[in-house]
């Protein structure tokens, strides 16, 4: 398997990461790099393997529908990159 | 009194040989002789560390201090510290103070235990190496022209180079284990969640444990012991109460099979790293135990089954840093998406971005199955092979690392020949097992070869227990390195 630039360009922003047109070159190299050990594992038969997400595989546990945190805005918003009257500011979404 | 032990510093503290106060300010008085050297440290926070150091004065006092009271500790600045600097070694969060506590920094407030600061990692505990660091490389202290490996080795550097005398660190595919091998000293990563990842900066959800550092077992043991218990803030916590992990401290080692696996010692290891694990395993035995080959034909898939499963799961989590609750937020952009692109590829490091890259091409549609079920597949052969290992031996016993310390900038510049140094510690992550890593000897260039101690699920005392005996009959967890 070998990503073309444009697949890369395309993850990059399926990943909202901006990727210079000097960056992709090298990035591409690097990551056809790591697939190329990732495809490793192909060469191996899994099939009636059942896949493991969690080493301990219990089910979640659900807690009670109480309140448990209390109201915390000011500390929270006082490291955000921008906020007024309580909201957190980003550019215009909807005209 | 830093290079002492946990219980002759305790045994001072309480005989009024010396205060907290003077432990913390001798600790600050090493962190500034010896972070220039080294780079240990982000964040040395001196007036917090005063303030808990006279307050840990005053429960001595009052007799009600605990085994930590007074103590001074370094958290990896992964775990988040309320009113403290956490940065998580990235751009992204370089102004990030943290408005809670991590779970384990409130047990170890309650603990008593002095932080004193916050250590260097790679980005996001992403890296083997700490280069990846915003904040410049930490060096390893046995040669500064080496790493000190990764991702804690902020943490394992600072204990290495006795800074302080225990720290926190996190380890995902080895981040604990392998700095303290690189670093000689003693580090363990307990069975996946054993430690609350509440308050811990999320790289892989389902690998991710935290761990401790010491420069023996019986202190690890220690400070274990105050990290652990169930926590329902993290809902993989398991509902375990908190244990005393220096229990089998004084076991003899008489009966006690271990396994050694055959894959561990194939092509790969260097030969210095290779004579120091078998010398250990022959004081281990000549301790009473037994040695018994046992197989994980598994274990080479380890480093790609890993490489898939824990980008993909970075790729998620790091999709939290978005410019804009908390974080970088880029100074110039045209709109919304804009804002998130350009916020994130300034805020974010080479590596860091790689496995983003990674982890949402292989969890993208059409290629989730083929990469992502694949290595949990893969996860599930590998945590087998460790079951059908441990019919055979209580716990297993090989190499850290396949290499000591390598030279900074050596292999930077090639992920692939990085990740490969990995191949000892994944699996260990992978299956959620408890590992270890202690002190074994040097190698080439007079630096530390570790041996990795694996036990099967809560088996964290027994392991300790085991690398207590050895360094009851060795000395290489007491040697220093130059400074």
């Amino acid at each position: 398997m070998s990503l073309s630039a444009d697949e890369v360009r395309h993850i990059a922003k399926l990943a909202r990461l901006e990727l210079a047109d000097g960056e992709l070159a090298a990035t591409q190299v690097k990551l056809n790099g790591i697939f190329g050990l990732i495809e490793e594992m192909q060469a191996v038969n899994t099939d009636g393997v059942e896949p493991m997400s969690h080493p301990q595989e219990l089910a979640q546990r659900l807690r009670d529908d109480a309140v448990s945190e209390t109201d915390r805005r000011a500390a929270y918003q006082a490291i955000a990159p921008q906020t007024e009257a309580g909201l957190y500011l980003v550019p215009k979404v909807i005209e | 009194m830093i290079d002492s032990s946990l219980k002759d510093i305790a045994a001072a503290l309480r005989a009024k040989r010396i205060s907290a106060v003077e432990l913390a300010t001798d600790s600050l008085a090493r962190i500034a002789a010896g972070n220039p050297r080294i780079n240990a440290f982000v964040t040395v926070d001196r007036d917090g560390a005063l303030a808990a150091a006279a307050a840990a004065d005053a429960r001595l006092a009052a007799g009600t201090a605990g085994r930590l009271t007074g103590i001074p500790l370094a958290h990896k600045d992964v775990f988040c510290t309320e009113g403290v600097l956490t940065t998580c070694g990235s751009k992204m969060l370089a102004n990030f103070t943290a408005p809670y506590d991590a779970h384990v920094v409130s047990l170890l407030k309650q603990a008593g235990a002095v932080m004193v600061g916050k250590t260097n990692m790679d980005e996001f505990a992403m890296g083997s190496s700490n280069e990846n660091s915003h904040f410049g490389p930490t060096r390893n202290p046995w040669n500064t022209a080496c790493v000190p490996g990764g991702s804690s080795g902020g943490s394992a550097a600072a204990v290495a180079a006795r800074l302080v005398p225990i720290a926190t660190g996190t380890d995902t595919g080895g981040s604990v284990r392998q700095p303290a091998a690189l670093c000689g000293i003693t580090g363990i990563k307990p069975t996946y969640g054993t430690v609350s990842r509440y308050g811990m900066i999320a790289y892989a959800s389902s690998l991710d444990q935290g761990g401790a550092f010491a420069r023996s077992a019986e202190d690890c043991a220690a400070l274990l012991s105050a990290m652990t218990g169930h926590d329902p803030r993290d809902s993989t916590s398991l509902e375990r109460d908190a244990e005393d992990y220096g229990r089998d401290l004084n076991q003899p080692l008489a009966g006690l099979r271990i396994g050694v696996p055959k894959e561990f010692f194939a092509e790969g290891m260097e030969g210095d790293v290779r004579a120091a694990v078998d010398a250990a395993l022959a004081e281990y035995r000549k301790l009473g135990a037994t040695t018994v080959e046992v197989s994980l034909p598994n274990a080479r898939l380890a480093i790609p089954a890993y490489y898939v499963i824990a980008p993909a799961e970075a790729s998620s989590n790091l999709s939290r840093f978005d410019g804009v609750r908390y974080g970088h937020r880029a100074a110039d952009y045209t709109d919304l998406m804009d804002m998130y692109c350009k916020s994130r590829a300034e805020g974010f490091g080479g590596e860091v971005k790689r496995r983003i890259l990674v982890g949402t091409y292989v969890l993208s549609h059409g290629y989730y199955d083929a990469y992502y079920i694949k290595a949990q597949k893969l996860r599930r052969l590998i945590a087998d092979d460790f079951a059908a290992a441990f019919r055979q031996c209580d716990l297993i016993a090989g190499p850290t690392t396949p290499t000591v310390a390598f030279g900074i900038g050596e292999k930077s510049d090639d992920p692939v020949q990085m990740y490969l140094g990995d191949i000892y510690t994944v699996a260990v992550n992978l299956a959620g097992l408890p590992g270890l890593s202690h002190p074994a000897g040097f190698g080439k260039g007079g630096l530390p070869v570790g041996l990795q101690l694996i036990g099967n699920y809560f088996s964290e005392a027994r392991l300790l227990g085991a690398a207590h005996q050895f360094q009851q009959v060795t000395d290489w967890h007491s040697r220093a390195p130059q400074s």
